[in-house]
C-alpha cells in the first residue's frame, strides 16, 4: 500500500523596514546585543505600539502579488505565551482577520511540471527576542533586539505532496519576497524561516492523517530532509501498528532527525483576544492602488517572458529569473551582446555561476560585470576568439585584468586564421606522428581528433577550430 | 455554565498566577458570574451589527518607517536583576 504525504508551511518573512512594526527602533541585524530594544520592544508599563505603515504597504504587495484580497479592515490581536525572549507577555499578531486573504502561487517543478499552491493567509506579527543558551552561571542570555521586528507570516494550504514540492514552494515565496523587495531573505540570519506541518494518509483516503508540525527548519535543504525524515518516521510508526500523535518536533540538522518538543495535551492554549491598545487597520482603495501601482515585475511573468523573449527553455528561464538581481544581469549581458541571448545564457548560468559558487560571491560582487561578458560574447561570435579560449579569457578578467579586449590583447590570444600560420603547425604535427597518420590513411577515422588536439595544442589553442577542421580533412586525406 | 475547580487551576496556569486552595472557590464563582455575564449580552439581538474590535471606533493611525529609538540598554538594564555582556539573564529556560 503506498503512502501519500500531505505537507502544508507556515513561513515567517520578516519585512525589511528600517523600524520595528509598532516602535522606532532599528531593526539592524547584528547591532550589540538589547542596543535597539527600547521601552515599547520591552513592554514597559504605559507604552503604546503605534503600526508602521511600511509594514503595512509591505503585507498589501505581497497578497497583491498572491492574488489574494487585501483586507479593508483587519484587526491585531494578542497571543498570550510565557517565555523569556517575549517581554510583553504576549506576541501582537493577527488572528482572526488577517490583512492578506486566500492566495495562490504556481510552483515549477525540476521536470517543467507547474502545480499551483494555496495560501490560506498571511498576516503582520512582530517577532520575539533572542536566547542564548550557552552557559551564563547555569542562566539563559536573553537579547531583544529583534523583539518587535515585523514579520509577515504565510501559511499556505495542505498542498503539497511530496519534500520537492515543499522546496519548491518555499523557493517560491523566497524569491517572491525578494522580487518585492519586502524581506532579505537571508535564511542564515533568520530572515526567512519555516516551520512544516507534515502527515501521511493512504493513497486515495479523502481523510488527512494527524500532522506533526516541525520546527526549526533555516535552510532549503534542511527542509527537504527534515520532512523526508518525518515521513519515513510516521510511515514507520503506523505500519509498525501505533498512531501518530499530533505534536510540535524539533529538527536536528546534526542528526538529521526530529523529537518532540511538545505535545498536544501540554500545546499552548494562547487566549487570544483584539489588543486593546491598538485601532482596527484600515485599508482604503487608494492605498491599494498605489501599491500596485508600484509592484516589480513578478518572477513567474519575468520567466514566461524570458521564454518568449529571450527564446529560453522554461528550465533556463526559471534559473536565470530566481533572483531579481540575476535577471537583471542576465539583460544587460544580452543588450551588450548585441542580443545573443543564448550565448549570454549559457555564459551567465555556466562559467559565472560556477566561479562565484567557487568563491561563495553575490552576483552584485561579480568582478566580471555585464558589459565585460557581453562583449565577450562578441568576441566568440565575430570569431576574434573561440569558445575554449574564451573560457580563459573569462578567467583573467575574474581575476581583475579589464574587458575582453584589453585581455586579449595583452595575452595574445587573438584567434589564428591565417591558413598559412595553420597549414605549418599540421605539417609539423603530420612529420611529428607518422604512425598516426599511417593508422588514419587506413581507415582509423577516430584519430582525426587526436590530430585536431595536437594543432590545436600547436597554436596554444589559438587557430580557429572550423579552419583546422577544414584544413586538416584536406591535408590528411591520403 | 459555571466553572470547575480544574477550569481555575488551568486558567491560573495559563496566566502564571500562583492561588492557594481556598481562593479557588471564590475565582470559581467570580469568573463563573462573568461567564453568566457574557451569556446574557449572547442574549442581545446583534443580528446585522458590524462587530467592533475597539471601544474607539476608529482606524489605526500609522506612523512613518523611521528609526526614531536611541540606545538606553544602560538606563534599560540598570533595573535588570541580572545582566552579562548586555544580555538579560534569565533563569535557564531549557535543560
Amino acid at each position: 500500500m503506498s503512502w501519500e504525504p500531505v505537507i502544508g508551511l507556515e513561513i515567517h518573512a520578516q519585512l525589511q523596514t528600517k523600524s520595528k512594526i509598532f516602535s522606532g527602533a532599528s531593526t539592524a541585524f547584528g547591532s550589540e546585543p538589547n542596543t535597539q530594544a527600547c521601552i515599547i520592544d520591552l513592554g514597559m508599563p504605559g507604552v503604546l505600539p503605534v503600526l508602521n505603515r511600511e509594514a503595512v504597504r509591505m503585507a498589501i504587495a505581497f497578497g497583491l502579488a498572491i492574488g489574494a484580497p487585501v483586507a479593508p479592515r483587519s484587526i491585531f490581536a494578542r497571543k498570550n505565551y510565557f517565555y523569556p525572549d517575549l517581554p510583553k507577555g504576549y506576541q501582537i499578531s493577527q488572528y482572526e482577520t488577517p490583512i492578506v486573504g486566500k492566495g495562490s502561487v504556481r510552483i515549477l517543478m525540476d521536470d517543467g511540471a507547474v502545480r499551483e499552491i494555496g495560501v490560506t493567509r498571511a498576516h503582520l506579527e512582530e517577532d520575539a527576542g533572542k536566547s542564548l543558551h550557552e552557559d551564563f552561571h547555569g542562566m539563559s542570555g536573553i537579547d531583544l533586539n529583534r523583539a518587535g521586528t515585523p514579520l509577515l507570516e504565510i501559511v499556505s494550504e495542505p498542498d503539497m505532496r511530496s519534500a520537492k514540492e515543499a522546496v519548491a514552494y518555499m523557493k517560491t515565496i523566497h524569491a517572491l519576497v525578494r522580487y518585492l523587495g519586502i524581506c532579505d531573505g537571508n535564511m542564515q540570519e533568520g530572515s526567512f524561516r519555516c516551520d512544516a506541518n507534515v502527515s501521511v494518509r493512504r493513497g486515495g483516503d479523502p481523510k488527512f492523517g494527524t500532522r506533526c508540525e516541525i520546527k526549526n527548519i533555516n535552510s532549503f535543504r534542511f527542509v527537504e530532509r527534515a520532512i523526508n525524515h518525518e515521513i519515513e518516521r510516521q510511515i514507520e510508526v503506523i505500519e509498525g501498528g501505533g498512531k501518530i500523535d499530533q505534536e510540535t518536533r524539533l529538527y536536528d540538522p546534526d542528526r538529521n532527525e526530529t523529537r518532540t518538543m511538545r505535545s498536544k495535551e501540554e500545546a499552548n492554549d494562547y487566549r487570544y483576544f483584539p489588543d486593546p491598545d491598538l485601532l482596527p487597520v484600515v485599508v482604503d482603495d487608494a492605498f491599494v492602488a498605489a501599491v500596485r501601482d508600484s509592484l516589480p515585475e513578478l518572477p513567474e511573468a519575468k520567466r514566461e517572458r524570458f521564454m518568449a523573449h529571450y527564446a529560453l527553455s522554461a528550465y533556463d528561464a526559471g534559473v536565470l529569473t530566481a533572483s531579481r538581481e540575476l535577471a537583471d544581469y542576465y539583460e544587460s549581458t544580452v543588450a551588450a551582446a548585441n542580443g545573443e541571448s543564448k550565448f549570454a545564457a549559457n555564459w551567465v548560468m555556466g562559467d559565472l555561476a560556477a566561479f562565484l559558487n567557487k568563491e561563495g560571491r553575490e552576483i552584485a560582487d561579480s568582478p566580471v560585470t555585464p558589459a565585460m561578458l557581453g562583449s565577450l560574447v562578441n568576441r566568440i561570435v565575430d570569431k576574434t576568439i573561440s569558445g575554449t579560449i574564451a573560457k580563459k579569457v573569462f578567467e583573467l578578467m575574474w581575476n581583475g585584468e579589464g574587458d575582453p579586449d584589453a585581455v586579449i590583447a595583452r595575452h595574445g590570444l587573438k584567434q589564428v586564421t591565417d591558413t598559412g600560420a595553420i597549414e605549418k603547425a599540421i605539417a609539423e604535427v603530420m612529420a611529428e606522428n607518422p604512425q598516426q597518420l599511417g593508422q588514419y590513411r587506413s581507415g582509423k577515422d577516430k584519430l582525426f581528433g587526436f590530430f585536431v588536439g595536437q594543432v590545436m595544442k600547436k597554436t596554444q589553442g589559438k587557430a580557429s577550430p572550423e579552419q583546422v577542421n577544414a584544413l586538416l580533412k584536406d591535408k590528411l586525406a591520403p | 455554565m459555571s466553572l470547575s475547580r480544574q477550569d481555575v487551576e488551568k486558567i491560573a496556569h495559563l496566566a502564571r498566577l500562583q492561588i492557594t486552595e481556598e481562593q479557588i472557590p471564590g475565582f470559581a464563582a467570580q469568573l463563573s458570574n462573568i461567564l453568566a455575564f457574557v451569556e446574557q449580552m449572547n442574549s442581545a439581538r446583534t443580528a446585522g451589527v458590524e462587530p467592533m474590535a475597539h471601544p474607539f471606533d476608529t482606524p489605526t493611525r500609522m506612523r512613518d518607517d523611521v528609526v526614531t529609538e536611541i540606545n538606553e540598554r544602560e538606563v534599560m538594564q540598570s533595573i535588570a536583576p541580572a545582566v552579562e555582556a548586555g544580555l538579560y539573564l534569565v533563569p535557564k529556560v531549557i535543560e
